[in-house]
């Protein structure tokens, strides 16, 4: 039968019901890429809305990233439900007692957002192809305009201001729908390991960090494809980021697992059985060590030194690739960790990941990488790296 | 088979649709009329009014005038798990070891020991013990052991006053009856299983053929036409008792005044419905 690869083996006492894991892989794989998405806007938003000039060879490839990976963040979900073709009923009605409930808002809202604001950056580049351009292809960018084909300063004035406006309102979208994923599972009193107010913090912290990253190897990965050289002004803007945001994010996950062990509730014992069994690799080691204090270090001598050039390329982008290795394993270890222990608080189970299933690791790492691809034919499409050719809009003058 | 309670589930299905072309057109007008944020309170409103009907599901049973509850005495509970076998046959649940609507809990102390063993019929121990995975016995396990304390314990929903899983459902799907019980629609879930996380008891489970989420309704079907639920119906000793609060000489409002009663994890704020009396502190 299908559903015999969820079978959990287990130890100890659980209940009997528990034995097939609810929430699988694909449960991993969407927190993840909607913090990527989060993170993504997060460094188009430091340039659009903050003004800050060195993040702009990056930003419309920020842009690019959060929409390509943000179409892909239902699909997870849809691929997990058992009824996917019943998934509007939490549209059209919605529970408003449910942390689910909101999701389709709140991804609606942030999708038409991200496209608007894609439409404003790239409609001079839009008008400029469909000039140049014949033929259908030519007709079909006329299209994408919407007729508005308007290139005086006053027009591009205009799109400026639609791109802060929605650049800063995109902000509390982001990070709502990603501190929305951390509360999904925070909110939850059944399971000790999940049932934690700093959860939604530590989702958005950890959604900043693993979006910077994935920019950060995207940016360098395009430069040496395109054969250009890095901006390492850029490159090391970013890096700062990385590096602040991933010092609290470790410590803010330190603090939980604390709190945790400190306030010792019922069910501690298990708890600390597991952390220092099956879990001492996946959390210390992979999520803390390797993960999260290795880049950290990295990137601190890096910024200690004032390393430049080829090392700098490099180590910064060996710390992100860490960083999205990091945060992988702490959505992995918040999901399958959490129903790991038994709600008896007397038992441990283990998830069994299986290759070839609906639910299974081909299916994740296929919904991983998809939103890749569409960025990688997106960026054919829409040249984030032309901003030089065409008409660009300047970040605003009283935020610079 | 076909489910009574399936004939239930359509009728409400039913129901809810059309509720819905009601609210459909309700809510066009509205939209013109009173924007969106109108519109979804109006939509949620539609989701959430299926415990305000009259007569349901059975003709002539009115849920406003009852208030079941259910009532579990694990000092007569022998372990037989006839409960079980008759519930998974009443209620049509997956014929294996991994889908329960109710189980029952073994706890043994055996000399010296001071934390209790604890297995449920699910154990791979006791279904070797049975031979198959759609008959159930606890095996004699400890034979031989010096046993100093031991007793059963019977698992069901616990129909909580502030059920966890009602509020985690996205669509209304599983709601709280007039009459106390918490229902699910298997024509209106969605199977994401937020419920099945939400609930601290482990009581919900996935139907893996009809891919919605399943839990005990104290067989709906049948309090709702005077009979008992089938586990209270098939128990040989009594252990578990069905009755209306509302009927002061009902068993299980004689029970409940008759004995000091407790409920599971209290502190989870759920206040369930299940009262236990003869429980001991580890069972949870």
């Amino acid at each position: 039968m299908d559903y015999l690869v969820e079978l959990a083996p287990y130890t100890g006492y659980v209940y009997p019901n528990e034995t097939v894991i609810p929430w699988t892989v694909l449960i991993v794989v969407y927190p993840y890429l909607t913090g990527l998405v989060a993170g993504a806007f997060t460094v188009s938003s430091l340039f659009h809305a903050f003004g800050m000039q060195r993040f702009q060879p990056a930003a419309r490839l920020a842009l690019l990233t959060a929409l390509c990976f943000m179409i892909f963040v239902p699909m997870p979900l849809l691929l997990h439900l058992g009824h996917p073709e019943r998934a509007f009923n939490t549209v059209i009605t919605p529970h408003w007692t449910s942390a689910i409930a909101v999701f389709g808002y709140v991804a609606g809202f942030y999708v038409i957002l991200l496209i608007l604001e894609i439409w404003f950056m790239y409609r001079p580049y839009m008008v400029q192809q469909a000039q140049q351009q014949r033929g259908l292809a030519g007709k079909l960018w006329h299209v994408l305009c919407l007729g508005s084909c308007d290139l005086s300063g006053k027009a591009l004035r205009y799109d400026e201001k639609w791109i802060f406006a929605l650049a800063v309102v995109g902000i509390p979208a982001a990070h709502g729908l990603h501190g929305y994923v951390g509360f999904l599972f925070g909110s939850l009193k059944s399971r000790e390991w999940w049932s934690s107010d700093l959860m939604p913090v530590v989702f958005l912290f950890s959604a900043v960090i693993s979006g910077v990253a994935l920019l950060i190897v995207l940016y360098v990965l395009s430069c040496k494809v395109r054969k250009v050289a890095v901006d390492l002004q850029c490159l090391k803007g970013l890096a700062y980021v990385l590096w602040g945001f991933a010092m609290f994010t470790l410590v803010l996950e330190g603090l939980e697992f604390a709190n945790i062990v400190y306030k010792g509730r019922e069910g501690i014992e298990m708890i600390l059985e597991y952390v220092t069994g099956p879990l001492l690799i996946p959390f210390f080691i992979l999520q803390f060590s390797i993960g999260a204090v290795v880049p950290i270090a990295l990137l601190s001598y890096l910024i200690w030194r004032g390393t430049t050039g080829t090392a700098l390329i490099v180590g910064v982008t060996v710390s992100a690739l860490l960083v999205l290795f990091q945060v992988w394993m702490m959505r992995w270890n918040v999901v399958i960790g959490g129903q790991e222990i038994a709600k008896t608080g007397k038992g441990l189970l283990s998830y069994q990941l299986v290759l070839l299933h609906r639910e299974g690791l081909l299916t994740a790492v296929s919904v991983t990488v998809a939103p890749l691809l569409l960025l990688w034919a997106t960026v054919r499409l829409f040249p984030p790296w032309t901003q030089d050719s065409i008409p660009s809009p300047s970040p605003p003058a009283s935020a610079g | 088979m076909k489910r009574k309670k399936e004939t239930i589930s359509s009728l409400v299905a039913r129901r809810r649709f059309l509720r819905k072309i009601g609210g459909a057109a309700t809510c066009a007008g509205a939209v013109a009329a009173a924007g969106t944020l109108g519109v979804a309170q109006k939509v949620a409103a539609k989701s959430e009014s299926t415990s305000g009907g009259g007569s349901f599901p059975t003709k002539d049973y009115d849920w406003t005038r009852h208030q079941w509850a259910f009532g579990v005495d694990a000092t007569k509970c022998i372990g037989c798990l006839r409960c079980v076998e008759a519930c998974k046959r009443e209620n049509d649940v997956p014929g294996d070891a991994h889908h329960f609507r109710t189980w029952v809990e073994r706890y043994v102390y055996l000399e010296g020991d001071r934390r209790a063993r604890v297995d449920s019929q699910h154990d791979p121990v006791n279904i070797a013990a049975s031979g198959s995975e759609r008959e159930f016995r606890f095996a004699n396990r400890y034979q031989g052991a010096k046993v100093e304390k031991a007793f059963f314990v019977p698992k069901l929903c616990n129909q909580c006053t502030h059920p966890a899983c009602v509020q985690a459902c996205p669509t209304g799907a599983t709601f709280k009856t007039v009459d106390g019980v918490v229902l699910i629609d298997h024509q209106y879930c969605i199977g994401c299983q937020y419920c099945v996380q939400a609930c601290p008891y482990g009581a919900r489970f996935f139907r893996p053929q009809e891919r919605v989420t399943d839990k005990c309704t104290w067989c709906y079907h049948r309090i709702t036409k005077g009979l008992q639920p089938a586990c209270v119906e098939v128990c040989p000793v009594g252990a578990r008792v069905f009755g209306d609060r509302n009927d002061p000489q009902s068993p299980i409002s004689l029970f409940i005044r008759n004995n000091r009663v407790q409920v599971l994890r209290p502190e989870s704020g759920n206040a369930p419905n299940v009262f236990y009396v003869g429980i001991d502190k580890e069972v949870s």
